[in-house]
């Protein structure tokens, strides 16, 4: 067998055996089959959620919130962040509240987001976008900081002005820190979105899990459990695809 | 104290003819470190003549960037004074062609030569235009597309000379710019420079440590002590124009020449602390 085929079957395994495990030791009653009921039953369930229950509904609120979010976190992150690796007054004057806010978890936060925010749709939008903003814009700055200073010699000699230093050096220069950042705050993002949902909401992927939690239909709360993992792994996909238009230097 | 004047944003379309008469006079440049101030150049003074190819050659560290950069406006004389004329009056421009991985990552080869034109106010079209008048010119004409990375070394070279000369500069400023390329690269791309520059009478300062680039290429060349770089001595250039490299090189005159500007930059090699 030769090394690709190898590595294919070997991917593949861990999933596979831990289903398999999972079946097993629950069928044969190792594991009580009421909280860890075998996949072959939660696989029905799901069916059935997303044909009667609405579980698209709830998918696509969740999705909905983090985009906005996102958007409304990056793009003013992105501008902060160029800023600061531009010029050093700003550096200084907000890395001090950059790296403290950084540190806080994000969802601690959500008590000050809904005072201010309310309880709506907004506020579950602005906590993505409060916790994302930071990140952001701290890997942009580093991405700025990381363009040789020669670019900017070059740019300068080739008579670019201050604006033309912004859009065709800083910002194409720190595209791939750009990105290192928003697939890190993606992983946030949907952290932060389903901590919300539990606790405020009647809608969206983490109230599905939480409130049929509380109900105990442990099926139904697997099923907005491997929804949530295959969300996360849907959404990188996505910014992979976004990755490869906006930096089409580094792919080919 | 005058200073190079600042880029002209005018775009010359065409040919610019007259080159530049650059003067430098004891100009010095002192860096203020954390450890003490750092003199990269000391009351330097040279000359160079409008349409004349002058090299300067001098041990690593010795201030040669700093001073090509002074001399493009990149950087200001600490004290002392670097100007330069048009013979025309119009304002001189100058290109640098820096040494190094200095082409944008993020701009295909055509971008990379366009972007001195679209700075200089050419539309889209225009600037598209010089950038694959340039890349033919430089032998890459089917290499427009190419990002950098995935072109050698040596093309890399060639696009940044192109960049350089796509805003059609009066005055041409070098630094070490085939320094990372292999031997035969660099005498197809020496061969190509000089053919460039014969033909648009440029002036052209060319920053090298080689003393046999120095020879083939120069009219002129002003040899640089190390820290704090001085000029040490001023060797004139006999072979004539054009010149064939592979002649220059098994010239009689070209031993002695090359054992006089080697004499002079030994003792700054060594004084300059490369091996002490």
């Amino acid at each position: 067998m030769n090394r690709r085929k190898v590595e294919l079957l070997l991917t593949a395994a861990g999933p596979i055996l831990l289903l398999v495990l999972w079946e097993t030791l629950s069928r044969t009653r190792v594991i009580s089959p009421i909280f860890w009921p075998a996949p072959s039953r939660i696989w029905p369930t799901a069916v059935d959620m997303f044909q009667h229950r609405d579980l698209w509904g709830d998918i696509q609120a969740s999705l909905y919130r983090i985009f906005a979010g996102f958007i409304l976190g990056t793009v003013p992150g992105v501008l902060l962040g160029l800023a600061m690796g531009l010029w050093w007054p700003v550096r200084v004057f907000f890395m001090p509240l950059a790296t403290a806010i950084y540190a806080i978890p994000k969802i601690a936060i959500l008590p000050l987001v809904i005072i201010a925010f309310g309880i709506g749709e907004f506020s579950k939008i602005m906590i993505v976008a409060i916790s994302i903003f930071f990140m952001i814009a701290l890997s942009t700055m580093s991405g700025v900081l990381a363009i040789d200073d020669q670019f900017h010699d070059v740019a300068e000699n080739l008579g670019a002005n201050r604006w033309d230093m912004i859009l065709t050096v800083a910002l194409p220069g720190s595209l791939p820190s750009i990105f290192t950042g928003m697939r890190l705050a993606l992983g946030f993002a949907l952290i932060v979105i389903v901590g919300t949902e539990f606790l405020n909401a009647d809608k969206g992927i983490g109230w599905v899990i939480w409130n049929n939690y509380q109900i105990l239909r442990i099926k139904e709360m697997y099923v907005g459990l491997i929804v949530t993992g295959l969300m996360g792994w849907a959404m990188s996909l996505v910014l992979d695809v976004v990755e490869r238009y906006a930096i089409p230097w580094r792919s080919s | 104290m005058t200073r190079l004047v600042p880029e002209s944003k005018v775009y010359e379309h065409g040919h610019s003819g007259r080159g530049v008469h650059v003067v430098v006079r004891n100009a010095s440049r002192v860096f203020e470190g954390k450890r003490g101030d750092i003199v990269a150049c000391q009351d330097v003074s040279l000359e160079a003549r409008p349409g004349e190819f002058l090299v300067i050659v001098g041990p690593s560290g010795c201030g040669k960037s700093t001073l090509l950069r002074m001399i493009a406006g990149l950087d200001q004389p600490t004290s002392g004074s670097i100007s330069a004329m048009r013979g025309d009056g119009q304002l001189p421009t100058n290109s640098v062609v820096f040494h190094g991985r200095t082409l944008f990552p993020w701009l295909t080869l055509r971008g990379n030569i366009a972007y001195g034109p679209l700075r200089h106010g050419a539309s889209k079209h225009e600037a598209r235009e010089r950038a694959d008048e340039l890349l033919e010119l430089v032998g890459l004409r089917d290499f427009g597309g190419s990002w950098p990375h995935q072109v050698s070394e040596g093309m890399r070279q060639r696009v940044s000379l192109a960049r350089a000369l796509a805003t059609n500069p009066s005055l041409l400023l070098m630094d070490e710019p085939f320094g990372a390329l292999d031997e035969q690269t660099r005498y197809i791309l020496q061969e190509e420079l000089l053919r460039i520059w014969q033909d648009t009478c440029k002036t052209v300062i060319f920053v090298t440590h080689s003393i046999e680039e120095a020879l083939m290429l120069g009219d002129r060349v002003l040899v640089m002590t190390a820290r704090p770089g001085r000029i040490a001595k001023e060797v004139g250039v006999p072979f004539g124009r054009p010149r064939d490299l592979g002649a220059v090189r098994s010239s009689p005159e070209f031993g002695p020449l090359f054992e006089d500007i080697w004499g002079t930059l030994r003792e700054e090699v060594e004084r300059g602390g490369a091996f002490s």
